[in-house]
């Protein structure tokens, strides 16, 4: 297995994670793009570490940290999704302007 | 501040610690003042108890300073240096001596006297607390002139004389005349002091000290650096003694000082404003005596003068308190014609009868006045029955003033006329004899009219009540004994408390009887008496009737006061009030006015150009300018932030790729 299969995938779902964050209308969909894009990233992380294999492992533990975050992330993003839900009785990002000037 | 201390010492004692706390003397009035200021209107007595306490305070100490001079003798002198200015050093100090002493129980016996008296005479006045207040100050800076040790402090205290007399003449100032009278008072003064201070400087720089002991001391050892000034500056501080002694052709201000409280009157006259002059002669005596001697003629001839014209002016006026006004710069003639004549003890020691009889003449006056109310004589007649302490004092301080033998003013006159004889001023001697005889005509004038014959008044008349007859008795009798201080051959104390000073004197004269002159003295005195007991005595219908005798060239003049005002009015003040001060205000409204004007045009339009153009055109376009600027920059700027998120995300995608592009390309 190359370094180069694992970097065309991750580059194949972080085009897919960016395309999802900008075209999809619903929240939650938009939440899983980053999530995919996320994801990319510590395939990408997980691959260098694995192709240069540093001594402190710093691939594996960046990727653990991002993981974390990401939990954490969605689960703030989801729960701000349902408030606004309950608010609005709707999810579409092309309705929540409010935030302009 | 630097202490600069000397200590003098001659023939007497330092005078311990009594002399050094001497200045709370000084300080005692000043610090009642302040305090009446500050709550003397809460105080029952409106503050005249603070003033009274003060005033004892002063008198038990000055007493107890007296008893020591008297005792033992105190020569003492301290300064503290308050400021260096250039070569001048400006010091504060207090001066006891023989003199000083004397001068400090003068102020002290009176001021108690007066102000225990003025409790009763101002009760329920317009201005009790302000009239307490401003006494103090009266009497705090006469004691600031008298404890001086060098010329500055007293011109200070002179000058807060000048001060206070001016609001006490004008105590009453609703009326017009009052006002003027205080005025009058203090320009005249002003004018005399411009000699004072202008002789104090030559003096003193020629010295290079301001201190009395090292001017005098100079003086008595014929300093080279005094010689070329000394008469020159004796002269000038002569011109300043006889503005506040009321010399002639200075003494007008002090008739018309009458308009003040008649207390103002009694100690103005007897101890803290008068005698200033004659103080100051006393304290320079050595300079007179040696260096300046060559004026002293001058002296003798101002003094001599004043004691006739003022002598004469007091026969024809109708206020009683302008009688002993007249009287009072009369005897100031007296004192310095005396000094002049190197009568050195002769003049303070009529100071000091002067200042008992003087002061109780006008308590008495005061209490006529607060019975009849009225100043003149023609409402008043046959006050003997319902006065009687009034008469008894009024006739002891008369007899004093008269010269009678054995009160007060007979032994003072008789050593003035004495000296003036014995030291070559015959002439002088001659008038002063001349001045007895219408000393006693226009007093027992005063008598006769106030106090015999029938009531012409319309007022209810009453004893005064005791606070102030109790002054009065005392006073009446200090009037009867205050000569006994000094009779030639008998008793001489008080030319021993008076000459113990820190310079020797280079000369002085203490006299002896001198029986041929006391006895013309005496027959003169009696001589006017009996003549004003035949032409006063016989009451009747008006006291116009009564005071009727015209003698034809002389009773003008005299009821013109020599046309004195008028001369002053047609050559000084009108002149003043009239062309030049015309010429000033012209000068004033269209030169000075004009540049004022003128610089106000310019400024104003200069400042229309920067306020304008300038500022509102200039920088405030700019200012404005750059806030439009940025404000619609913020406009165009602000449609960059839709809200929506995905366009942030889609803006955000774009720069990164562009970074990219931007480092593969570059790397």
């Amino acid at each position: 297995m190359s370094l180069v299969q694992f970097l065309v995938l991750g580059a194949f779902m972080f085009s897919l994670g960016v395309y999802g964050l900008l075209v999809r209308r619903n929240a939650v969909m938009v939440l899983l793009a980053i999530e995919l894009m996320l994801n990319a990233v510590n395939l990408n992380l997980i691959a260098f570490e694995a192709a240069l294999r540093t001594t402190f492992a710093g691939g594996q533990i960046f990727a653990i940290f991002a993981i974390t975050v990401a939990a954490a992330e969605v689960g703030i993003g989801l729960a701000i999704v349902l408030l606004i839900f309950r608010n609005r009785r709707s999810v579409n990002v092309d309705e929540l302007d409010v935030m302009r000037w | 501040m630097v202490f600069a201390a000397e200590e003098v010492m001659v023939h007497a004692t330092d005078g311990g610690w009594l002399a050094q706390w001497a200045w709370l003397i000084v300080v005692a009035p000043f610090v009642a003042m302040v305090a009446i200021v500050f709550f003397g209107k809460r105080m029952p007595r409106k503050g005249g108890e603070v003033a009274v306490g003060a005033m004892g305070f002063v008198f038990v100490y000055a007493a107890a300073l007296l008893i020591l001079n008297i005792t033992k003798g105190v020569i003492y002198q301290h300064s503290i240096q308050v400021a260096q200015l250039g070569n001048v050093s400006v010091e504060w100090g207090w001066v006891v001596d023989g003199l000083s002493t004397m001068m400090y129980f003068v102020v002290g016996i009176l001021s108690f006297l007066v102000f225990t008296y003025a409790i009763g005479y101002m009760k329920g006045d317009v201005r009790e607390t302000w009239f307490f207040a401003a006494f103090s100050l009266f009497v705090g800076s006469m004691l600031v002139l008298v404890s001086a040790p060098n010329l500055i402090q007293l011109i200070v205290g002179w000058e807060g004389v000048g001060l206070s007399s001016y609001l006490l003449i004008g105590h009453y100032w609703e009326e017009k005349e009052n006002s003027s009278a205080g005025m009058k008072a203090f320009y005249t003064n002003k004018i005399a002091d411009v000699g004072l201070i202008i002789g104090a400087i030559v003096l003193g720089t020629a010295v290079g000290s301001f201190r009395y002991s090292d001017i005098l001391d100079a003086a008595a050892s014929n300093s080279s650096v005094l010689v070329p000034v000394a008469v020159l500056g004796g002269v000038l501080l002569f011109i300043g003694a006889m503005g506040k002694s009321a010399q002639f052709p200075f003494h007008v201000w002090l008739p018309d000082a009458m308009a003040g409280p008649t207390p103002v009157s009694s100690l103005m006259h007897a101890a803290t404003m008068v005698t200033a002059g004659v103080y100051l002669v006393a304290r320079m005596y050595p300079l007179y005596a040696g260096m300046a001697s060559d004026m002293r003629v001058l002296i003798v001839i101002i003094g001599t003068v004043t004691l006739l014209i003022a002598g004469l002016l007091a026969i024809v006026q109708d206020d009683l308190k302008r009688v002993l006004a007249y009287s009072t710069v009369s005897q100031l003639g007296y004192m310095v014609a005396a000094l002049g004549a190197g009568g050195y003890t002769a003049g303070l020691f009529h100071l000091w009868t002067h200042a008992f009889f003087k002061g109780l003449l006008f308590l008495t006056a005061g209490s006529i006045i607060h019975a009849v109310h009225s100043n003149n004589m023609s409402d008043m007649g046959g006050l003997r029955k319902q006065m009687p302490v009034t008469f008894w004092s009024f006739t002891s301080a008369s007899l004093a003033l008269v010269a009678i033998i054995p009160f007060a003013g007979f032994f003072s006159k008789d050593e003035i006329l004495a000296t003036l004889g014995n030291n070559g001023y015959t002439w002088a001697m001659w008038i002063g004899i001349l001045g007895a005889f219408i000393t006693a005509f226009y007093m027992g004038r005063a008598m006769f009219l106030t106090f015999f014959g029938s009531y012409k008044g319309e007022a209810h008349v009453h004893e005064s009540p005791g606070v102030m007859a109790v002054p009065m008795a005392i006073l009446a009798v200090a009037s009867l004994i205050a000569g006994w201080v000094n009779i030639p051959g008998v008793y001489e104390g008080f030319h021993h408390w008076v000459t113990g000073r820190a310079i020797a004197f280079p000369s002085f004269s203490t006299e002896g009887f001198d029986v041929p002159v006391m006895l013309t003295g005496l027959g003169f005195a009696l001589a006017g008496i009996i003549v004003a007991y035949f032409v006063y005595f016989r009451d009747a219908e008006t006291q116009q009737a009564r005071d009727r005798v015209r003698i034809p060239v002389l009773w003008p003049l005299l009821e013109h006061k020599y046309y004195l005002d008028d001369l002053y009015l047609a050559t000084l003040i009108n002149p003043i009030k009239g062309p030049i001060a015309r010429a000033v205000n012209w000068t004033n409204s269209y030169i000075i006015d004009g540049i004022v004007n003128g610089a106000g045009v310019v400024a104003r339009i200069l400042a229309r150009f920067v306020y304008g153009d300038l500022d509102q055109k200039g920088i405030d376009l700019a200012v404005n300018t750059a806030a439009i600027v940025t404000g619609s920059a913020g406009g165009q700027a602000r449609r960059l932030q839709t809200g929506k998120v995905q366009q942030y995300a889609a803006m955000t995608v774009a720069g990164a790729v562009l970074l990219v592009i931007a480092i593969v390309i570059f790397t």
